[in-house]
């Protein structure tokens, strides 16, 4: 049966300067994470485990790996006559729009307008989350909200870009809004997750951009703040939004918990990712292995420990990997040590290499490197 | 009308593989987990994609839902082309006639309008039980180029072994002379794998002959192929290199999947270029515990170990609680493997919980009777309580378990 009135739209850019030496050549929702997804598959599978048969993601630049990724969206269940997916680069309505999130959405008003479900669900890439979003859509429906946000209780993770905190009342509205306050207390801040009627986003959009405002949380939430119904839907499931090289790291990290992978994987709302046909991992003689992530495809022959080895990574023998997140097809040669390293997608160690970062500054080894 | 094919693959897969026990109980011998991410159809399906065709017939006949259901569009081995493809083809009913599939000879006549489809020049029959990675095309290029109506693709065996296989006796042009199917005394080791290719109107006019003849008992190797030799067709030997298994046997099919943990052996499944694919489990990587012990083994995602493994090959979904020990065995999807268990020189069907400090199967050096050793096999859904011991070359059938009884060695 069909799911919802709800289309996604999901921006794959948005917050790149944040771990910008992973987005160098590509957009945040194709970022590799947690041995072998990317993050866009973390919205894009929620969104799709909540019914959600229509999805846009809006990419404005880098979007090669994005869009090889994606495909057809046949990995996600949504190659479809009816719905789909949809990827909207920039200039989709005949001209380059504004900047910003606000841009976006102005040069992707046709897409909104051809679409026939109610609602809209934005979202971005740099939340790693797996949210049922039937109950927010619900919630939504019975408040008679116009908007209503994602939020999280807590303090808001360091780095976070202009981190938007909510004045919520016991029913959940929201009465009163700040952009990037200078408290860091405990507070309910925004995880880039809202839900719309469409009609409103696109008379918003319109409206924004006809004054020449471009700022989403400033133009488009907080001067229509007073004007609308906003409702927070909190969300205390896991949660991480990676807003720095770290946060990327301690995110990777906090999947060792087996609860944290129980729920985010949670095998009633499975993440979906493209398929690589990659044999299972081989573990060689002497190979020693502990508190580690390991993806399809990989070699073992070393030492590894609290360590994610994404798809086909190879540990030489005598290697001793520690702390370490290996982005896929990274070739380690033999007798080697690493401890708190992230290492892009195709790096070669060779033989006898020392690497070593440290927990609050692991060292970053660019895509194709060679050491 | 379809556009031509010049070389149709016609899939054997409706067997019921009795060799092989509780594991075909109620699945069709091709579609038995293999490597820790496969199905044993994987391979000549894979092969099929990477030699170039792009059409293949599957023969079902035996508990074929499970196989249908994993086959499906053929998508995961992009065999989901809109004008060919993979199809499914189970013995179905007609106005006069009608009935299973009586061998394999029988199985591609009932099929006859399914091929003609596509107008082949070319038919090539393949077997749904056997491991290994072969480039068709290369063979069928052989095939054209000695002009054969038939050609078998052999391989070398050691002599001692050769009794157990159909040898073809073959003249210095690689030519087939004579067939000795399983002979005491065999005159060469060249085994024949199975595979066939045949020019498509000669295979026609054949298998119309042998359906007209009430006493054969329509099989390829027992009828057509004979009867062929017989009528002076042109019948070459095709000489593959490589690794090739038939996982007909339990044996042989613990073997095989250890075969996968030994560099020596030359089967890479990481070949870029000739990937074998499957349907892939939607599970996160696999997770290798705080005091896990993991070497010499393949393990799929959505594992979770905490025990030690050793010469494991460990499917998606698998767990090995804390102080469980699997060496020199196999466990199938989704199998739980519960504390202080031993699992050693067995396999584990689909579904399974080895209950806590249970010891299924035994290694060799400590049986004292050599006769009674063997792998052990669970099939799947078994629950072995705790503390069981299931001794080596047992056979668990679930519902046999629920009985109370249920331990039955193998022949």
């Amino acid at each position: 049966m069909r799911g919802n009135d709800v289309m996604g739209l999901i921006f794959s850019n948005e917050h790149e300067e944040r771990i910008r030496e992973l987005t160098e050549n590509r957009t945040v929702g194709s970022v590799p994470f947690g041995g072998r997804y990317r993050l866009i598959d973390f919205p894009l599978s929620s969104m799709v485990n909540s019914g959600i048969s229509e999805v846009g993601v809006i990419a404005r630049g880098n979007y090669q790996s994005l869009m090889d990724h994606l495909g057809s969206g046949k990995a996600w269940n949504l190659s479809r006559k009816r719905e789909g997916l949809f990827v909207l680069p920039p200039f989709e309505s005949g001209a380059a729009s504004g900047p910003g999130r606000i841009g976006a959405l102005a040069s992707s008003l046709a897409f909104l307008r051809k679409s026939k479900e109610e609602y809209v669900l934005l979202m971005d890439c740099d939340t790693v989350c797996n949210i049922p979003f039937r109950e927010l859509i619900a919630r939504h429906v019975e408040t008679g909200a116009d908007i209503t946000v994602v939020c999280r209780r807590g303090k808001i993770p360091e780095k976070m870009a202009d981190p938007a905190v909510y004045d919520v009342a016991p029913d959940g509205e929201v009465r009163g809004m700040l952009v990037a306050p200078t408290a860091r207390d405990e507070c309910c801040y925004d995880l880039g997750i809202l839900l719309i009627r469409r009609d409103l986003l696109m008379r918003f959009v319109s409206d924004c951009v006809s004054r020449n405002q471009y700022n989403f949380k400033r133009d488009l939430l907080q001067r229509n703040l007073s004007t609308c119904r906003v409702y927070a839907y909190e969300f205390r499931g896991f949660a991480k939004t990676i807003c720095s090289t770290v946060a990327y790291f301690d995110a990777n990290m906090a999947l060792m918990d087996p609860d944290v992978r129980a729920e985010l994987f949670n095998p009633s709302r499975p993440v979906y990712t493209k398929v690589r046909d990659d044999m299972p991992a081989r573990y060689g003689l002497g190979a020693e292995v502990s508190n580690s992530l390991v993806a399809d495809g990989c070699v073992v022959e070393g030492r590894v420990e609290n360590s994610v080895l994404f798809r086909g990574v190879h540990v030489g023998k005598g290697t001793v990997v520690q702390n370490c997140v290996i982005l896929q097809d990274s070739i380690i040669g033999r007798d080697c040590r690493l401890n708190y390293v992230i290492m892009d997608k195709n790096v070669l160690i060779k033989n006898d290499r020392l690497l070593f970062g440290f927990q609050s500054y692991p060292v970053f080894i660019a895509k194709g490197s060679v050491v | 009308m379809l556009p031509k094919q010049e070389v149709v693959a016609m899939l054997l897969a409706g067997g019921q593989g009795s060799r092989l026990g509780v594991l075909t109980k109620n699945l069709a011998k091709p579609a038995i987990p293999f490597g820790g991410k496969y199905r044993i159809i994987d391979f000549p399906l894979s092969n099929c994609v990477n030699s170039g065709i792009e059409c293949v017939g599957v023969l079902t006949q035996y508990q074929p839902l499970e196989l249908n259901e994993y086959i499906g569009n053929g998508q995961p081995w992009d065999l989901d082309s809109a004008n060919a493809g993979v199809r499914v083809l189970p013995p179905y009913q007609r106005s006069r006639r009608s009935d299973w599939y009586r061998g394999t000879a029988n199985a591609i006549y009932q099929n006859i309008p399914y091929i003609e489809r596509y107008d082949p020049d070319y038919v090539i029959v393949l077997s749904g039980d056997h491991i290994y990675k072969m480039d068709y095309s290369k063979m069928v290029a052989y095939h054209k180029e000695k002009k054969a109506d038939c050609t078998i693709a052999e391989i070398e065996v050691p002599m001692e072994e050769a009794p157990r296989f159909g040898i073809l006796n073959t003249r210095e042009d690689g030519s087939v002379y004579e067939f000795d199917e399983k002979p005491k005394k065999p005159k060469s080791n060249q085994a024949s794998m199975g595979i066939y290719v045949f020019t498509w109107s000669k295979l026609r006019r054949y298998l119309e002959e042998d359906a007209a003849d009430p006493k054969s008992s329509n099989d390829f190797g027992k009828d057509v192929l004979p009867a062929m030799l017989k009528s002076g067709a042109r019948i070459f030997a095709y000489r593959f290199e490589g690794y090739w298994k038939d996982v007909g046997t339990i044996d042989s099919l613990w073997e095989s999947n250890m075969d996968l943990l030994n560099p020596k052996v030359s089967l890479d499944l990481n070949e870029e270029d000739w990937k074998i694919y499957c349907r892939s489990p939607v599970m996160p990587p696999h997770y290798i515990g705080k005091g896990a012990k993991v070497q010499n083994s393949l393990v799929a995602e959505g594992a979770n170990v905490y025990g030690a493994i050793d010469f494991a090959v460990l499917f998606s979904g698998v767990s090995i609680a804390p102080g469980a020990v699997v060496r020199d065995s196999i466990v199938m999807p989704n199998t739980r493997v519960e504390r202080g268990a031993v699992v050693q020189y067995a396999i584990a069907a689909e579904d399974c919980v080895i209950g806590a400090n249970a010891v299924v199967g035994s290694r060799p050096e400590d049986t004292p009777d050599k006769a009674a050793w063997g792998v052990a096999v669970i099939g799947d859904g078994c629950r072995i309580p705790p503390g069981a011991v299931i001794p080596p070359r047992a056979m668990i059938d679930k519902d046999a378990l629920k009985q109370g009884g249920g331990k039955n060695a193998r022949k």
